[in-house]
C-alpha cells in the first residue's frame, strides 16, 4: 500500500469544487438531462390498494389518446429473471404487496400525454385485509434474517451485524443496580427525498442497454439491472457522473429503472423516467420506524454495569429490509452485562432502505437520551457520565479502535460550547417568553471498506494524469477530494490530475454507501499510482513512454481490518429555545465536534458534517412520514406537508474536528465523514429541549404538543 | 392542443410549438435543452425551477409556458453569461462559500436570490422586517434566511448558503 501521508500537499487543503462552476451554472448534467435522441415519455400507474390482487385491467381508453404508444401492466410486460431483490421485480405478477407499487406503466411522445393517459387506465382489486401497524406488542415479530430475504451478505441486519447480541446477564445485573432506568423511545417513517427525484433514461442499442440514472454507484446498479434483465453486465452500461442527493436511497431502489428498460425494450424508443415527488413516497425507500426499549444499570459511582437495547422496527413483507438499530449500542460504553436485540414487524408497506445513518440514526437518539437520562439518575454532568463510560477496547469483540478519539471531542466540544457554564437545573433559564437549554450526545459510524473498486491510472509525457474509477459524487465532494487523492500519491499537482467518475465504461467502484467511499476508492487510486511508480521505474527507466502509460489496481487488501473496530465519531451540543406558551422549538446554535481521522478536503468535509447535522435537526424536530392505516399510504406525500429544515429554520451551525489520522483504516488516515454528522444530533436536541423545559420527549419529532401540559 | 410560441431565454429567442399543458419548466428543459432549473417537486414547493421572468423570482413548475409568451427568462446559465461569459458574483460566492453540496437546487437558490437582492433593494418588506414601512432593508442573516426559504436544500447547506449570499449583499 502506498502511504501518502508522509507528502502532505492537496489533501488537506480546502479547495474549491472542481465542478463548482457546473452546478451553479446548472450545466453539470443530472440523469434526467442526458440528450437522447426520439425520446418517449414514462408515466407509472400505481396500485391503490395495500394488499391483494388485480383481477381486472382496462387500458383501452388510455391507448386510444393522442400520443400514447403503449400501456405496460403485468398482463403484457416482458418477463424478468427471477431478481434476488424482490423489489426489483416489476409488473411480473398480479399480487399487490403495498399501496402505491408499480401496476403498470403508459408510454407517450409526450410527459403530459403519458401523464393524461395514466389516469384513464383502470384496475380492478380483489383487496386482501392489510396490516400497516407497527406496535411492539405483536405477536409475530420475528427475527431478522438478511441473507435469507434477499442479497447474499451474510448476516442478519442490513449491515451484516447478528440481529442479537448477549454477553453476560444483563437481566440479572438490571434488577440488582442501584441505579437503574427503563425508557422506551420511538422513532418515525422518515423519507430520504433527495432533491432530484429517481431518474432513469434508457435507451437500447443492439441488445445493450444505457442507462443514466441518478444512483449512488453505477457499477452496482449495473450488476441489479444487468441481473433482473438477463444480461451480462457488459451490456449494461450506467452513467451517472452528477446526482442530485440520495442519502442513501439511490443504492438499492431501482425498480424504476427496470420498469423504464421493460418499457424501452416494448416500444423500441429511448425512454425518460423521472419519479415525481409524491411517487417517491412509496418506491424509493424510507428509513423504518422503531420502537426501542432502552435498560441501562449503573453503580454508585456512576459506572454502567448493564446495557440492553431491544428494537422493533418495521419492514415490509415484499422485502425483509433491517436496520442495525442497536448495533451501535455494542461499541459505544462499557458495561459487564449486555443486551441487543432486533425483531421485524413485517406489514403491507412499501420496502425500507438505507437512509443516512441507517440504524444509527434511529439508534443514537435512545441510546443517547437514555444516556443523558442516566446520567441525571446518577447525579453526574452528561459529558462526564459518558466519560467514565467510556471503553478501553470495542465492548464486544475485543478489538481494538484503530483509533478512538470520542473524549478529545467531548472535552473539546464543551469547552466551545461553554458548556462549563451549564447550570444542570431543568427549566431554570429564560429569555422573555423563551425557556433555553442546552444538550450534549455522542455521535459514531462505521468506517469501513466496500470490496469492488480498482482504479486505472493513464499517463502522458506532458506529465499528465487521467484517473479512471466508477466512483459517484451526490454531493460528496467526490471529484474533487478524489483529485486530492490522486494529485498526493502520484506526488504531482492537482492541475495534472483529471479525475473521470460514474460511468460503468470506467473501473467498477464500490457503492457510495456506509460512509466507505473515499476509503475503498482512495486506496485503489493510491494502489494504482503506487503500481505505476513501479512499472515507471522497472520497464522505463523512471521515464514516461511517448505513447504513454497505463496501470490499474484494485482495492489492496487491508490485514488491519480484521485487527481493529474502525469508526469515526463526535460529540454535538445543542442549545435551543422553547416558546413557555407555544412549545415552539428553535435551534439556536448546533456545535459539532468529530473524529473523522485525517480530513482529505476541510471546506467539503464541513459541508457534509454540517448538511449532516442539519438533516438530524430536521429528523428532530420536523421530518414525520404520516402513514393511514386505513389506506396503507403515506398521506404526507410531498414537500407541502413533510417538512425537511428550510433556510430559516437554520441558525448558527459549526462543524470542527479533532486533527488526528487515523493509522490504519487506509492509506489517507481518513475516516467516514457522510454521516457521522447525522448521528446524535436529535438527542443532543432532545437533551436540551429536557433541560430547557423539564419534558422529556422520547417519540420523535418533537412537535410542540408534546411540550404543553 | 398545441400552440406556437416564442420564448425568450437568456437572451436569445426561441420559436416552438407546445402542448397547452406544457409548463414553462418542462419547455425549458424537455424542448429547449436548458437544464440549469431543475425540478425537484413539480408543485411549487421547493424552489428547485426558480426562473427571473421580468425581472422577478418565479417557480416554473407553476408557469404555463403558452401564458410566457414574450416574457424574459433568465436561469442561472443566463446570470453567468450576462456580463462577459464569467461566473455572477453570487455565484462565485456560492463556490467560494462551498454553498451547495449536490448541487441540484443550487441554480435555484442562486436565481431566488439574485430576485431577492432586487426585492431588497426596492425597499420589500419580509415576515421578519423590524419596520415593514421602512424604505431600506438591512439584509442581516435572520433576514436573507427568510427571504431564502422557498428554496429547499435537502444537502442542507443553509448555513453556508446564507454568508454567500450576505457576502454579495453587503458589497
Ligand atoms: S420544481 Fe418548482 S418548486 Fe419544486
Ligand atoms: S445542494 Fe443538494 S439539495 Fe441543495
Amino acid at each position: 500500500m502506498s502511504d501518502v501521508r508522509a507528502r502532505p500537499h492537496a489533501i488537506g487543503s480546502p479547495m474549491d469544487r472542481i465542478d463548482g462552476a457546473q452546478k451553479v451554472t446548472g450545466t453539470a448534467t443530472y440523469a434526467y438531462e442526458w440528450p437522447v435522441e426520439h425520446a418517449v415519455h414514462l408515466y407509472p400507474l400505481q396500485s391503490t390498494i395495500a394488499a391483494g390482487r388485480i383481477t381486472s385491467v382496462d387500458t383501452a381508453e388510455a391507448e386510444a389518446e393522442p400520443g400514447v404508444l403503449t400501456v405496460l401492466t403485468h398482463l403484457n410486460a416482458p418477463s424478468l429473471t427471477r431478481p434476488d431483490d424482490p423489489e426489483l421485480a416489476v409488473l411480473q405478477t398480479d399480487e399487490v404487496a403495498w399501496r402505491g407499487q408499480f401496476t403498470g406503466a403508459v408510454v407517450a411522445e409526450t410527459l403530459e400525454a403519458a401523464r393524461a393517459a395514466a389516469g384513464l387506465v383502470r384496475f380492478g382489486y380483489a383487496p386482501r385485509e392489510h396490516d400497516v401497524v407497527l406496535r411492539a406488542d405483536r405477536d409475530d415479530l420475528r427475527k431478522p434474517e438478511h441473507a435469507a430475504q434477499f442479497g447474499s451478505a451474510p448476516g442478519d441486519l442490513q449491515d451484516g451485524s447478528p440481529a442479537d447480541s448477549l454477553l453476560g446477564d444483563a437481566d440479572a445485573a438490571l434488577d440488582s443496580a442501584p441505579v437503574r432506568l427503563d425508557a422506551t423511545y420511538t422513532t418515525p417513517m422518515y423519507h430520504n427525498n433527495p432533491m432530484e427525484p429517481h431518474t432513469a433514461v434508457v435507451s437500447w442499442d443492439d441488445g445493450a442497454l444505457t442507462v443514466y440514472c441518478s444512483t449512488q454507484g453505477s457499477s452496482f446498479s449495473q450488476m441489479l439491472i444487468a441481473g433482473v434483465l438477463g444480461l451480462p453486465p457488459d451490456r449494461v452500461r450506467v452513467i451517472s457522473p452528477h446526482v442530485g442527493g440520495g442519502f442513501g436511497s439511490k443504492v438499492y431502489p431501482h425498480s424504476y429503472a427496470v420498469l423504464a428498460a421493460m418499457a424501452a425494450r416494448t416500444v423500441r424508443r429511448p425512454v425518460k423516467f423521472a419519479l415525481t415527488r409524491q411517487q417517491m413516497f412509496a418506491l424509493v425507500g424510507y428509513r423504518p420506524a422503531s420502537i426501542q426499549r432502552i435498560r441501562l444499570a449503573a453503580d454508585g459511582d456512576g459506572r454502567l454495569t448493564a446495557i440492553a437495547h431491544e428494537v422493533a422496527e418495521q419492514t415490509a413483507k415484499a422485502k425483509g429490509y433491517a436496520d442495525q438499530v442497536a448495533v451501535c449500542t455494542r461499541l459505544m460504553y462499557t458495561a459487564p452485562h449486555r443486551r441487543t436485540t432486533h425483531r421485524l414487524a413485517p406489514l403491507d408497506i412499501p420496502v425500507p432502505t438505507i437512509m443516512r445513518a441507517p440504524g444509527e440514526g434511529q439508534g443514537m437518539f435512545a441510546l443517547e437520551s437514555a444516556m443523558d437520562e442516566m446520567a441525571l439518575a446518577c447525579g453526574m454532568d452528561p459529558v462526564e457520565f459518558r466519560i467514565r463510560n467510556e471503553p478501553e477496547v470495542h465492548p464486544e469483540s475485543g478489538l481494538p479502535f484503530s483509533s478512538r478519539h470520542l473524549v478529545a471531542c467531548l472535552r473539546e466540544g464543551a469547552r466551545r460550547a461553554g458548556w462549563e457554564r451549564r447550570d444542570p437545573a431543568p427549566r431554570a433559564r429564560r429569555d422573555g417568553r423563551w425557556l433555553l437549554g442546552s444538550g450534549v450526545a455522542a455521535s459514531t459510524y462505521p468506517s469501513p471498506r466496500l470490496p469492488g473498486s480498482s482504479a486505472t491510472i493513464r499517463v502522458t509525457p506532458d506529465g499528465h494524469h487521467r484517473v479512471l474509477i466508477a466512483a459517484a459524487d451526490l454531493g460528496t465532494g467526490t471529484w474533487t477530494t478524489l483529485t486530492q487523492i490522486a494529485a498526493d500519491a502520484l506526488g504531482v499537482p492537482v492541475e495534472q490530475v483529471e479525475v473521470r467518475i460514474g460511468d460503468t465504461a470506467l473501473p467498477p467502484a464500490s457503492v457510495a454507501g456506509f460512509s466507505s467511499g473515499i476509503s475503498s476508492w482512495g486506496s485503489s487510486i493510491c494502489a494504482a499510482a503506487e503500481r505505476l511508480r513501479q512499472v515507471l521505474e522497472s520497464d522505463h527507466g523512471g521515464t514516461v513512454p511517448a505513447q504513454g502509460l497505463e496501470v490499474t489496481a484494485d482495492m489492496p487488501a487491508n490485514p488491519d481490518e480484521d485487527r481493529y473496530a474502525m469508526h469515526s465519531f463526535g460529540a454535538q451540543f445543542a442549545e435551543v429555545r422553547v416558546d413557555r406558551d407555544t412549545g415552539e422549538v428553535r435551534v439556536a446554535r448546533l456545535l459539532g465536534m468529530f473524529d473523522v481521522g485525517r480530513v482529505i478536503n476541510p471546506k467539503t468535509v464541513r459541508s457534509q458534517l454540517m448538511g449532516g447535522m442539519t438533516q438530524g435537526m430536521s429528523m428532530a424536530l420536523y421530518e414525520h412520514s404520516v402513514l393511514d392505516p386505513r389506506f396503507g399510504h403515506v398521506v404526507n406525500h410531498d414537500f407541502g406537508q413533510y417538512h425537511i429544515a428550510a433556510n430559516a429554520d437554520v441558525h448558527a451551525v459549526e462543524a470542527h474536528w479533532v486533527h488526528e489520522r487515523d493509522p490504519h483504516t487506509n492509506a489517507m488516515g481518513s475516516k467516514g465523514a457522510g454521516e457521522v454528522g447525522i448521528v446524535g444530533t436529535a438527542a443532543a436536541i432532545a437533551n436540551a429541549v429536557y433541560h430547557a423545559t423539564g419534558v422529556r420527549v422520547r417519540d420523535l419529532p418533537i412537535t410542540l404538543d408534546k411540550l404543553l401540559p | 392542443m398545441d400552440v406556437e410560441i416564442t420564448l425568450r431565454v437568456d437572451g436569445t429567442e426561441h420559436r416552438l410549438t407546445v402542448d397547452t399543458r406544457t409548463t414553462l419548466l418542462d419547455a425549458l428543459r424537455d424542448r429547449l435543452g436548458n437544464t440549469s432549473p431543475k425540478k425537484g417537486c413539480d408543485h411549487g414547493q421547493c424552489g428547485a425551477c426558480t426562473l427571473l421572468i421580468d425581472g422577478r423570482r418565479a417557480l416554473g413548475c407553476l408557469a404555463l409556458a403558452v401564458a410566457h409568451q414574450g416574457a424574459d427568462i433568465v436561469t442561472a446559465a443566463g446570470l453567468a453569461d450576462g456580463d462577459g461569459g464569467g461566473l455572477h458574483p453570487l455565484q462565485r460566492s456560492f463556490i467560494a462559500h462551498d454553498a451547495f453540496q449536490c448541487g441540484y437546487c443550487t441554480p435555484g437558490q442562486i436565481v431566488s436570490a439574485c430576485g431577492m437582492l432586487a426585492e431588497a433593494e426596492a425597499g420589500w418588506p419580509s415576515a421578519v422586517s423590524k419596520d415593514p414601512g421602512a424604505t431600506d432593508v438591512v439584509l442581516d442573516d435572520e433576514e436573507i434566511a427568510e427571504r431564502m426559504s422557498g428554496n429547499l436544500c435537502r444537502c442542507a447547506a443553509y448555513a453556508n448558503i446564507v454568508p454567500a449570499i450576505a457576502e454579495v449583499a453587503h458589497r
